[in-house]
């Protein structure tokens, strides 16, 4: 499937769970959609049906809390094949929790809790390279969850170890739970920063699917550092009356507001 | 119970220039009445539950009274060092607040499970732990960690919880009270936390009269209190919405060993204990969904 047309779908069933479900996080959802679309449909190495191949690319998604774009993607690419996830999404003794969960098939680890995932991904590239594996390991953390100490300290940690089969996205929509990043815990200059930390960073538009795919794809090849990928984009991305309004952390729309995305989602075909 | 907690910290506020509330970018639509109120005596940390901590510590060292508010594991587990150093051992002013106690983010996952914080919490020596049974008890519970200094962790549910109390009973909570909610015969139900009102219905439905007390405070257990409930009562079920592990129930045992090994009771009345079997739920499902699946009825 091409990468718009996933992209599309993700956020058409992220806004169906969150409608039906009466989830929260649709905001964080859209927002990451179009980086999932690009890792699932050209970057990743991955089998649906052998959701754990040894040799693998992983993908570990640390915001946890926007599970609703990830279920979506992997639904669209086949991993739920034996599950039924617009029924089963939050209903009693169902695995799909409304925070990631690993017990559901090419969910590499549960998160909900913020700032775990990047720590880890680190041990997995670690592992990768001792045991002379050649998988890639791509993690995605959300700008406000950079707010947390252990992502830095995984950051250190990856760039002194020099792993370079580690590309982290930053989900940079600048919005988080109480406010504004820039008013909460200013992140900027965070090119700087990452740099300073020994990284290869770059900054896309987090919704042009080509400039995301490039800079996934064609980063340098002869490499030493981990790479960061700084995508900006924008909390709620796809309904004009989401974009970048914080109330959309929280809300799920009601009937109306279904009709008026759906709409609006079908129209930007 | 988190409104029962916001509004009377705020009436205490009022007066007790001392009161800081720091978040940890939780919160929204309930801490702006604080916020709103007193804007220089709030602030949001960000996502940092630990520097979050440690930054309550330094407030606490110079004079204020210091609330945390979060949720969950967040305010909690994840900064344990920092709870038991900074806070604990230098006995500092810092009340951990954290919603979702238990069961109640239920479909949210296993990260929003609250099922061990008893445990890791009431292990730390100067720390007091508390779990209200309704929101009458939060708000005294809230009232007594403002008034009191030293280190207190609140677990409590969410919002919209029945009152169990009837208002007028209750006037303050000390630490260690057994506050009674039903006489009955034999047996003596004891409970902590927010399950109190479905553990009452259950006897109900059933037609069991057994004696129910609320335990909101798993410290300090008050031993004049607890032979008063032994001497009427031959046998004790404890209720936690928490692991049976080091919990609600494990507090309970302990301090009917001590009374025993003092020689202060006759006999050591049979203790069944009603709470999480020490397992994770990994699915999801309704707050009373996961609690039944975890076994905690009567
Ligand atoms: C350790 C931890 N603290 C707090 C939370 C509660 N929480 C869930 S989402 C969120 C804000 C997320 O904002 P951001 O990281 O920017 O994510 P996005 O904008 O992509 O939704 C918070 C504070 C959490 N899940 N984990
Ligand atoms: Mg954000």
């Amino acid at each position: 499937m091409r990468s718009i047309d996933l992209a599309r779908s993700v956020r058409m069933k992220a806004l169906e769970l969150c409608f039906t479900k009466k989830a929260s996080h649709i905001g964080g959802a859209f927002s990451i959609a179009d980086v999932l679309a690009v890792l699932y449909s050209e970057v990743m190495k991955i089998d649906c049906d052998k959701p754990s191949n040894i040799n693998r690319d992983r993908l570990f998604y640390s915001k946890g809390h926007a599970c609703t774009a990830l279920y979506a993607v992997l639904d669209e690419v086949g991993f739920f094949k034996d599950l039924n996830l617009m029924e089963e999404f939050t209903s009693n003794g169902s695995f799909f929790t409304s925070h990631v969960n690993h017990r559901l098939p090419g969910v590499e680890l549960s998160t909900g809790s913020l700032g775990h995932a990047l720590g880890v991904s680190c041990g997995v590239a670690v592992a990768a390279k001792r045991q002379n594996r050649e998988y890639q390991v791509y993690t995605i953390v959300s700008d406000g969850e950079l707010d947390e100490g252990s992502n830095w300290e995984a950051i250190l940690f990856a760039s002194h170890h020099k792993l370079d089969n580690l590309t982290l996205v930053v989900d940079y929509n600048k919005i988080q739970s109480f406010g504004r990043v820039e008013d909460i815990l200013q992140l900027e200059p965070l090119v700087d920063k990452f740099e300073a930390f020994g990284w290869d960073c770059l900054e896309v538009d987090g919704h042009d699917h080509h400039a995301i795919s490039k800079a996934l794809i064609h980063r340098g090849k002869v490499r030493v550092k981990p790479t960061v990928l700084i995508a900006h984009t924008i909390k709620g991305k796809g309904v004009s009356f989401m974009e970048n309004n914080l109330l959309w952390h929280y809300k799920s729309p009601s009937e109306e507001e279904y009709v008026a995305a759906k709409a609006e989602l079908e129209a930007r075909l | 119970m988190r409104t029962a907690f916001i509004e009377e910290l705020c009436e205490l506020a009022a007066t007790d220039k001392k009161v800081f509330l720091l978040c940890g970018d939780l919160g929204f639509s309930v801490l702006e009445v604080f916020a709103d109120r007193f804007p220089d005596r709030f602030m949001n940390v960000g996502i940092s539950e630990q520097n979050m901590i440690q930054v309550a510590s330094g407030l606490a060292l110079e004079g204020y009274n210091v609330f945390v508010y979060s949720i969950g594991n967040f305010p909690t587990l994840r900064c344990m060092e920092q709870i038991r150093y900074d806070v604990c051992y230098h006995n500092l002013n810092v009340t951990i607040v954290a919603v979702g106690a238990g069961y109640a983010y239920g479909p949210l996952g296993v990260s929003h499970h609250t099922t061990e914080d008893i445990a890791m919490m009431r292990s730390i020596p100067n720390m007091l732990v508390a779990a209200p049974g309704d929101p009458w008890e939060a708000k005294l519970i809230t009232r007594y960690f403002v008034q009191n200094p030293g280190p207190g962790y609140m677990r409590v549910n969410k919002a919209g919880e029945l009152a169990v109390h009837s208002t007028c009973g209750l006037g303050a909570i000390e630490p260690g009270s057994l506050l009674p909610i039903k006489e009955g015969v034999g047996t003596a139900v004891v409970s902590t936390g927010a399950i109190l009102d479905l553990i009452v219905s259950q006897l109900d439905a059933k037609g069991l009269r057994y004696g129910v007390f609320s335990c909101p405070f798993i410290s300090r257990l008050d031993s004049d209190g607890l032979m008063g409930v032994l001497k009427r009562y031959n046998q004790v079920i404890t209720v936690e919405e928490h692991q049976l592990s080091g919990g609600f129930g494990s507090f309970f045992l302990e301090e009917i060993n001590r009374l025993h090994v003092a020689g202060l009771i006759d006999e050591f009345p049979l203790v069944r204990r009603v709470g999480i079997p020490d397992i994770f739920q990994g699915f999801a499902g309704t707050q009373d969904f996961l609690r039944e699946k975890a076994g905690i009825r009567i």
